[in-house]
């Protein structure tokens, strides 16, 4: 900031918070935040590159030091998603974490990058006004990975169950629903008149469900990682106020970048998890 | 903060990333962690078959030694069995043999005795009649008496 001309901390804090956005049509949705795409593409090329680059020359004999750390990662994805799904996870949902997980992180991660170094001397001699280290912070990033696994929830939903036993549970699920093709007893007169309204119940239910497991999903990833985001934002301008700013704000930076790799890792593993619960769920019929 | 086509691009560069992973990255780890989890398994087993197995064969040494102990302590016993059969049927033996031989020689010496006494008979007759003659050549004619002291002899 020192480097800047006089900003007023709001439009610091703003100026840093812009992303690098092009429209790539007409409309307020046709834009495209390119830094945190080309960021988030850098990110999962170079992690899961990596692991593929040793995925590839791994061996069931003796490994070398980075099979063992790829197959330590590898071991703890796969059993934590052993715990939660019970089927063949090797064909989808465990690689599917293991990606999840490692991106993530990866995204995550770029949040200890100083954004006022990176900015001085990376982006601005590149010509770039404004540019978000953390494409998790951008909610498009964390948004699309919520969505593309609620995609995939109802697609296994629906190639588990059928197209019609998803509708089925839609409606029949959680309270499910009176037997009603009774018409002599009681209880099946009871049922006609009290099934359409368990229908309506059920189907509520899930709506609000299917709306509340995207939302929750991304916006837990988002709000931390923007929050953190602001954070470091707010200490660095206060180490631009003097000396003593400068003291302080070099120390609190350390200690929130020191608490940071726990959120960091943290919202990793609950967006992975959150991933496999809810691909886990959608492969169970009620 | 606004919803965008980042959006769909992420999402786009997501599910890419997801099939890499799939198709790539997951099935080559999967399978040398569960080929060596096979070996070390397999591994294992071998190890605990070999401690079985030298379990049984210790045992079976021990049986073959000790039947062979036993054997040995037969074969001895029947040795020393048959040295002292052989040794007292040798002592039999030697003695029949030297009983054999004493009574040869006693039959040979007896007969040396009386072939002896035969010689001599013949001889003390014969010196008997030459001192007879000596003494009786004046008086005795030889041929007249001849006869009856060869019978006299004879009677000897």
């Amino acid at each position: 900031m020192a480097t800047e001309h006089a900003l007023t901390p709001s439009e610091y804090i703003s100026h840093h918070l812009a992303f690098n956005a092009k429209p790539v049509g007409n409309g307020s949705f046709w834009m495209l935040n390119y830094d945190s795409l080309i960021m988030s593409v850098i990110l999962g090329v170079l992690v899961m590159g990596l692991v593929w680059w040793v995925a590839r020359a791994s061996t069931s004999g003796v490994p070398t030091k980075g099979q063992a750390f790829v197959e330590l990662v590898f071991g703890f994805i796969d059993d934590q998603v052993k715990n939660i799904f019970h089927g063949d996870r090797h064909s989808f949902i465990a690689p599917t974490a293991l990606t999840v997980f490692l991106w993530v992180l990866a995204m995550n991660a770029m949040d200890f990058l100083p954004v006022d170094v990176m900015h001085h001397f990376i982006y601005a001699p590149l010509g770039l006004e404004h540019w978000r280290s953390v494409p998790t912070s951008d909610i498009n990033t964390t948004f699309a990975l919520a969505l593309a696994v609620w995609l995939l929830m109802i697609f296994f939903s629906i190639k588990v169950k059928g197209l019609g036993g998803w509708i089925h549970e839609l409606f029949c699920a959680p309270f499910g629903a009176a037997k009603f093709f009774k018409p002599k007893s009681a209880a099946g007169f009871v049922g006609l008149i009290l099934s359409p309204l368990l229908f309506v119940a059920n189907f509520a239910f899930n709506i609000i469900e299917y709306v509340s497991k995207p939302l929750s999903h991304s916006l837990r990833l988002f709000g931390n990682m923007y929050a953190g985001e602001v954070i470091f934002l707010l200490i660095g301008l206060w180490a631009a106020t003097g000396l003593t700013g400068t003291i302080f704000g070099a120390i609190l930076g350390a200690g929130w970048s020191i608490f940071h790799i726990l959120i960091v890792a943290l919202q990793a593993f609950i967006f992975m998890m959150l991933t496999v619960v809810y691909l886990a769920m959608a492969h169970e019929s009620h | 903060m606004n919803i965008n086509f980042t959006l769909i691009a992420q999402a786009i560069a997501f599910a890419v990333l997801i099939w890499f992973t799939v198709k790539f990255v997951w099935p080559p780890l999967l399978q040398a962690i569960e080929t060596r989890q096979k070996e070390i398994a397999d591994g294992l087993a071998a190890a605990q078959e070999g401690r079985s197995a030298l379990e049984v064969a210790a045992k079976k040494s021990e049986v073959t030694l000790n039947e062979a102990k036993q054997k040995a302590s037969e074969i001895i016993g029947q040795a020393e069995k048959r040295a002292t059969q052989i040794i007292e049927e040798a002592k039999g033996n030697a003695k029949v043999e030297g009983d054999r031989i004493l009574s040869g020689a006693k039959a040979e010496i007896d007969q040396e005795v009386n072939r002896a006494k035969e010689g001599l008979r013949a001889q003390v007759s014969a010196l008997a009649v030459a001192g007879a003659e000596k003494i009786l050549r004046k008086e005795i004619d030889g041929k007249a008496h001849s006869e009856m002291l060869s019978k006299l002899a004879a009677e000897l």
